[in-house]
């Protein structure tokens, strides 16, 4: 592979412009059919990377670890992925780790926990559940179901997830045990693909799952599932997917870099606008990209749910954050509260060095650079979360990237006792 | 690529390492099982069949997995090696990086391999060499076989729109031809796509 020259890499000749030391702009970009690839889709499809001089070359892939070690081998210059997955490269954790980083959040919102009817059928059986049951009433029903489970020796909930170092995993998880689930204890968490969620659940194979957009809705609209949670239950700020790339890559071709997070930018905000969905809707459903029913899709950007097939509806205001509320920040102490829950469940060992890594997998300092000083939020790149009106945890903690170790220990189901040696945070 | 002629050397003992295919095309996984047998790897095991995944790996505890990376499964894969202390931990094989080509070659061809940690890259390197020859050589099939059929469906819609000029312009089959060739070469296109619109306008005519 060609290296671009430094910006320090002073020589005696005169330098050529950086467009040209970075070779074309084209970008091959990997993705995973699924709602959340929006922005990236939309900047392909609509001419945002064009205006920017850019070439999106998008390349549908079917496995996150796929995604992971084409983006490591340089097949993808960038790649559409799940929130933790820059996380756990650069704390070396899963198979093949690369090093990854992800100056640009492609938004928030979009997954749902779903259960099968017949499981929810039970929980309501047991705990007297009412049709607007909360995301919470529902983990504890199902806590309730599991305890009348394990008293009669039955095989405990079977429940799936997409990935280990997923955005998934982690909120099924938080759900889970706000209900008072232990998630490796009390039920089998596996990884089921998204596409494959719904009959998975129609089969019995599985009992439940935590997946993003469309799939939650397509179980529920064939009859076999019920949405229980919404991710913005659980915890709305909750960065959802981000765009990775090679911390070589993004350096030598800042040019490029930067591009590409105006097209991004200005593809989001056209995302957010309520009068764009139509035509993103028939875009996203192209057999190209998710390969879905348009109206679900449709259905899906407005935050419409049909919980079930029974006809209870829910509306969720801003089930689909591409832009607004600062979404596409890639904001450190989130990073941090991903390291959170790794070290929660076990994943890793908390430790200053550790925490420092995690953090360094988000680059505000990229984005400031594509978008000017003023783009980024006005609170702190490392800021409390959790603690806003209309922004809490659904079990009401709060997390402060300062206090890691007792935030983790905060917490009466966990994985292991963290490892605590020198824990205080920046 | 190097071929798969280094396959049966440098490798002492291949019989004692456990192999394990896991790939939805059962041709393709036997055609690959038939390579690892011929290489002397008697310790082969196929999983086609994706139910009960996580069981049959920990039953089977093989010190190699190869799969399909087409294969969505791999993340299932993933998460097996992260929770579960019950299997000997494998690695992406991948995990060599000082040797892009055999990477490159495994990516292009469609293929992963998972090894226990700590197992020596030359036992491994032959395993994966034989599984991405093998899966070049189903996907040359695959094409040739798509290729021949697509060469069959050509002549069909040939011969149907020879027939429909025969009938209704009163041409001998040669004649029907000869116009079929010209207007192909008039239009540069191919005698397949110009016969392709005449059945279709004559689909609408009719």
């Amino acid at each position: 592979m060609v290296m671009a020259m430094n910006d320090s890499n002073t020589d005696d000749l005169a330098a050529p412009p950086r467009a040209a030391a970075e070779g074309s702009r084209m970008v091959r970009a990997g993705f995973i059919p699924l709602v959340d690839a929006s922005v990236l889709i939309a900047t392909a499809e609509f001419g945002f990377a064009e205006k920017e001089g850019i070439k999106l070359d998008l390349v549908k892939d079917v496995s996150w670890a796929n995604v992971r070690d084409r983006l490591a081998f340089r097949q993808f210059d960038v790649a559409h992925m799940l929130s933790p997955m820059p996380v756990a490269s650069m704390l070396g954790l899963g198979s093949n780790p690369s090093p990854t980083i992800t100056p640009f959040s492609l938004g928030r919102g979009g997954n749902a926990i779903t259960l099968s009817t017949r499981l929810f059928d039970r929980m309501t059986a047991t705990a007297g559940l009412p049709e607007t049951a909360g995301a919470l009433e529902n983990a504890r029903a199902l806590a309730m179901v599991i305890r009348d489970m394990k008293a009669r020796e039955e095989t405990l909930p079977t429940l799936a997830m997409t990935y280990p170092f997923s955005s998934h995993n982690y909120e099924f998880r938080y759900w889970l045990a706000a209900g008072g689930i232990d998630p490796d204890c009390d039920v089998k968490l596996v990884v089921v693909p998204p596409p494959l969620t719904s009959d998975a659940l129609a089969a019995g194979a599985i009992d439940g799952f935590c997946v993003g957009a469309p799939w939650n809705m397509v179980a529920s609209e064939r009859g076999v599932g019920r949405i229980v949670a919404a991710k913005q239950d659980i915890w709305p700020s909750a960065p959802e997917k981000v765009l990775g790339m090679r911390p070589d890559w993004a350096e030598s071709h800042p040019e490029t870099v930067s591009r590409l997070i105006v097209a991004l930018d200005a593809a989001a905000r056209w995302c957010d606008r309520v009068e764009n969905h139509d035509a993103l809707a028939a875009a996203l459903a192209d057999q190209r990209y998710i390969a879905a029913p348009v109206q679900i899709i449709r259905h899906v950007l407005a935050g419409e749910f049909n919980l079930d097939a029974k006809g209870n509806r829910r509306v969720i205001d801003d089930y689909f954050l591409f832009h607004g509320g600062s979404a596409n920040y890639p904001r450190p102490s989130q990073a941090l509260w991903i390291y959170s829950q790794m070290v929660r469940w076990g994943q890793a060992e908390l430790t200053t060095t550790h925490a420092r890594t995690a953090a360094s997998a988000y680059r505000p300092d990229l984005y400031r650079t594509a978008l000017g000083e003023a783009s980024g939020p006005p609170d702190a790149d490392f800021r409390i979360e959790g603690d806003k009106n209309g922004d809490s945890f659904m079990d009401g903690h709060i997390f402060d990237p300062a206090h890691l170790a007792d935030y983790v220990s905060g917490f009466a189901v966990r994985t292991v006792r963290p490892v605590v040696r020198g824990t205080e945070e920046t | 690529m190097t071929g798969s002629n280094s396959v049966t050397r440098r490798t002492p003992k291949p019989a004692s390492l456990s192999v394990l295919v896991i790939d939805e095309n059962s041709i393709r996984a036997s055609i690959i099982e038939v390579g690892l047998r011929e290489a002397g790897y008697d310790n082969v095991t196929i999983i086609d069949d994706m139910n009960g995944l996580a069981r049959r790996i920990m039953e089977i505890n093989p010190d190699v997995i190869v799969i399909d990376i087409e294969n969505p499964n791999r993340d299932m894969l993933e998460s097996i090696f992260q929770i579960s202390r019950a299997v000997k931990r494998p690695i992406a094989m991948f995990v060599d990086k000082s040797d892009e080509d055999s990477i490159v070659a495994a990516v292009d061809a469609g293929v992963s391999a998972y090894v226990v940690d700590g197992l020596k890259k030359e036992r491994v390197k032959p395993i994966l060499e034989m599984a991405v020859s093998r899966f070049n050589a189903f996907s040359r099939l695959q094409r040739e076989l798509a290729e021949a059929r697509s060469a069959l469906e050509e002549r069909k819609i040939i011969d149907r729109a020879k027939g429909i000029l025969m009938k209704m312009r009163g041409l001998s089959e040669e004649e029907a031809f000869a116009l079929l060739r010209q207007t192909a070469m008039n239009e540069k296109k191919k005698i397949a796509e110009i016969a392709q619109s005449v059945v279709t306008a004559a689909g609408l005519l009719m």
